[in-house]
């Protein structure tokens, strides 16, 4: 995997911010150590966190720091209690999650692989999101999860899924895609706090991403997109890796003479609406990036809250360059062409411009 | 006898409140005064008395669809419960749970769940809360489900993570023989469910879920295990349900009478009221005078949910977040 720079998402404003370059997963894993100290309550449990048990001494081991080396180190300094290793039973741990947090805990559960949410999808749709609704309000269900998604590490298709809309389709439950170290700082820690089950969907594109990040602690407020570039020619709506897409697209189109808008949706429920109808209605085009599959996809979503608030503003019709409607395949060539691209975009900018 | 004289009435208030509970809770049924589907729990008196008589408002159980037993044993109000199952405002969880969702978190009851198998995890994660507090001597897991539940994943991967991390949980399997028309002879792989406890490492028992001093004996002995440190343990408390899976499951033509009647000779009430009275531990009298007061109580919960009123509309969209900032018409 080759090491990306992020885009630069703090804008006017933060110049003169204390902070420096840090790599995502370094910030991921800092997060949540920062968040362990803050508040006693909060725990991890996952499969492999700890890394294992030292042949001799029975003691964690931490051989790879848990999975992408999201726990690196933790469980040297929080103890198996708090870094709680859990059996290869995604049901069974969730739900145990999600009765912890019933009873007072803050729970933070690392899924792995974001296909495996599907393993435990009852406990996720059934409890930790329906909880407080079903029982009248007499209860909150304030529980993490995330998982890495996305293709393009050759992980073909049971370890590469983007399926963004499954989650954001639940009632009771939220969902957020950071994009770079930036935000996930800010929205990992906003989760943590959050009394919500709260669900972070995390690329594998952006675990060795640099960026900038401010020392302070800051958390950035669930359903709230930014802008990460400002234009007048066309809106290029990212979330998570299709935000980097975005902003590349954006710049070789800037070489054309194409000034694009980008906006980083970062949280997909609740989703910030009025940053995507403002854009629209200051560029009056726009082209959803996403890289889940398309049908009934937060690209869809998007395009149907424009058709349906900003109809008037639009010059064009709403374009979506999403996955095909396929599993993801193993072979390289093949992945990339899953992956929405660059290229693509700028191809879906052309048409829309008439600039082909 | 060791069982105090309270204990003793709170026993037979708890089973003769179930089974009186149920009952008058089909007749408002049939009166259609229930907003939905029910599942009575009366003949399986036994399990949850028994099993709740050991525990406090700190201790967590976790419930199925035929939850109303658990409820009531726990101590829940009945007046709240027949009004959340006529749907009503007043009622345990608004209206808005119904007769499978009932749950009261200061009570210790973390809610009916109408997925079999799947409130099970959650008594794990309550008994986990316990654990990493270090309360487990005053805080832990009871987890009720039925024969049906025991062939779920969920149930398997619940009970290993409980031992692999000895967490104070009570498995608590209520074999009443059946799930929905399907007889547990066809859809369990062994003759007692409690045989499955060793593969997971902690003592499995199987208990006459018809008979409440067994139950309270065999429960004693698994919560004293979890509040001493000791790890989970698993009950199989034989019993039976008295009706049909749910309440318009009639005839029941997949039950034969001879089976009901096995069944309803070993009542659990009954049985109670020949054992107490017999060994002089409660009088007759003492009997009749709960009996009286429970059906008062019947009384006043049917007319107490009768006259609330229905939930606001606006109710639709309260409490699907404790804080949602999309501009979604209506949610809060």
């Amino acid at each position: 995997m080759t090491t990306q720079k992020s885009v630069n998402p703090l804008g006017p404003g933060y110049e003169g911010v204390p902070g420096e370059e840090k790599r995502f997963r370094d910030v991921f894993r800092d997060t949540l150590r920062a968040e362990m100290i803050r508040d006693e309550d909060v725990f991890l449990m996952g499969e492999d966190i700890s890394g294992g048990f030292d042949k001799e001494t029975k003691e964690p081991l931490d051989a790879w720091g848990g999975p992408f080396a999201a726990t690196k180190g933790l469980v040297q300094e929080f103890g198996p209690e708090r870094i709680r290793d859990a059996p290869i039973s995604e049901a069974g741990f969730v739900g145990a999650a999600v009765g912890s947090a019933l009873t007072g805990l803050r729970p933070v559960v690392d899924l792995m692989y974001f296909d495996f949410v599907t393993v435990a999808f009852d406990q996720l749709l059934s409890n930790a999101a329906k909880s407080r609704y079903m029982f009248g309000g007499q209860t909150k269900v304030p529980l993490t999860l995330f998982a890495r998604s996305g293709a393009g590490t050759g992980h073909a298709a049971q370890h590469s899924e983007s399926f963004y809309s499954m989650l954001a389709h639940i009632p009771g439950l939220k969902v957020v895609v950071p994009s770079d170290p930036y935000s996930v700082k800010g929205l990992l820690a906003a989760a943590i706090r959050d009394d919500d089950p709260v669900f972070l969907i995390n690329d594998k594109k952006l675990i060795n991403l640099t960026g900038f990040v401010p020392d302070d602690e800051y958390v950035i407020e669930l359903g709230k997109g930014r802008y990460t570039r400002r234009g007048d020619d066309v809106t290029l709506v990212g979330m998570s890796y299709t935000s980097i897409a975005c902003q590349q697209a954006a710049e070789m189109l800037a070489t054309e003479g194409i000034e694009a808008e980008v906006i980083d949706m970062m949280s997909l429920s609740p989703f910030d609406e009025d940053i995507l109808l403002e854009s629209v209605m200051n560029t009056n085009r726009v082209v959803i990036v996403d890289e889940d599959t398309p049908r009934a996809s937060m690209a869809s979503e998007f395009a149907a809250i424009i058709a349906d608030k900003a109809f008037d503003y639009l010059d064009a019709p709403v374009k979506r360059v999403t996955a095909p409607h396929s599993p993801v395949p193993y072979n390289k060539g093949l992945e990339d062409a899953f992956i929405p691209q660059p290229a693509d975009i700028i191809t879906t900018v052309r048409k829309l411009l008439g600039r082909e | 006898m060791d069982i105090s004289k309270e204990k003793l009435e709170w026993i037979y208030t708890t089973m003769y409140r179930i089974r009186r509970f149920e009952e008058t809770m089909l007749e408002q049924t049939f009166k259609g005064n229930s907003m939905g589907v029910t599942h009575p729990s009366d003949g399986q008196e036994a399990p949850p008395t028994g099993i709740c008589a050991h525990l406090t408002d700190k201790d967590w159980i976790g419930s199925t669809h035929r939850g109303h037993g658990h409820c009531i044993a726990k101590g829940l109000d009945t007046h709240k419960m027949m009004a959340e199952i006529m749907g009503k405002a007043t009622g345990q969880c608004g209206g808005k749970g119904g007769s499978m969702h009932i749950a009261d978190f200061s009570k210790g009851m973390l809610g009916a769940n109408a997925v079999v198998g799947a409130s099970i995890p959650l008594a794990v994660g309550a008994a986990l809360t316990a654990k990493y507090r270090g309360i487990e001597n005053e805080s832990v897991g009871v987890s009720f489900f039925g024969d049906g539940a025991s062939s779920q994943g969920v149930l398997h991967e619940s009970m290993n993570l409980a031992s692999v991390w000895k967490l104070p949980v009570v498995f608590a399997c209520e074999n009443n023989g059946y799930a929905e028309a399907t007889p547990s002879w066809y859809a369990v792989s062994a003759d007692d469910i409690a045989s499955r406890a060793e593969g997971y490492g902690m003592p499995g028992v199987v208990v006459d879920g018809m008979d409440v001093f067994a139950v309270y004996d065999a429960a004693g002995e698994a919560i004293a295990r979890a509040r001493a440190g000791e790890g989970p343990t698993f009950l199989e408390l034989k019993t039976y349900r008295y009706h049909g899976h749910f309440h318009a499951d009639v005839p029941l033509n997949y039950r034969t009478e001879e089976e009901e009647k096995y069944y309803h000779d070993r009542d659990a009430i009954k049985s109670f009221e020949k054992r107490v009275t017999e060994q002089k531990l409660m009088t007759a009298k003492k009997l009749k005078s709960i009996r009286d007061a429970i059906e008062k109580e019947m009384v006043v919960a049917v007319d107490f949910a009768l006259n609330s009123p229905m939930p606001d509309a606006s109710a639709l969209y309260d409490d699907v977040y404790v804080n949602y900032s999309n501009p979604i018409p209506g949610l809060r």
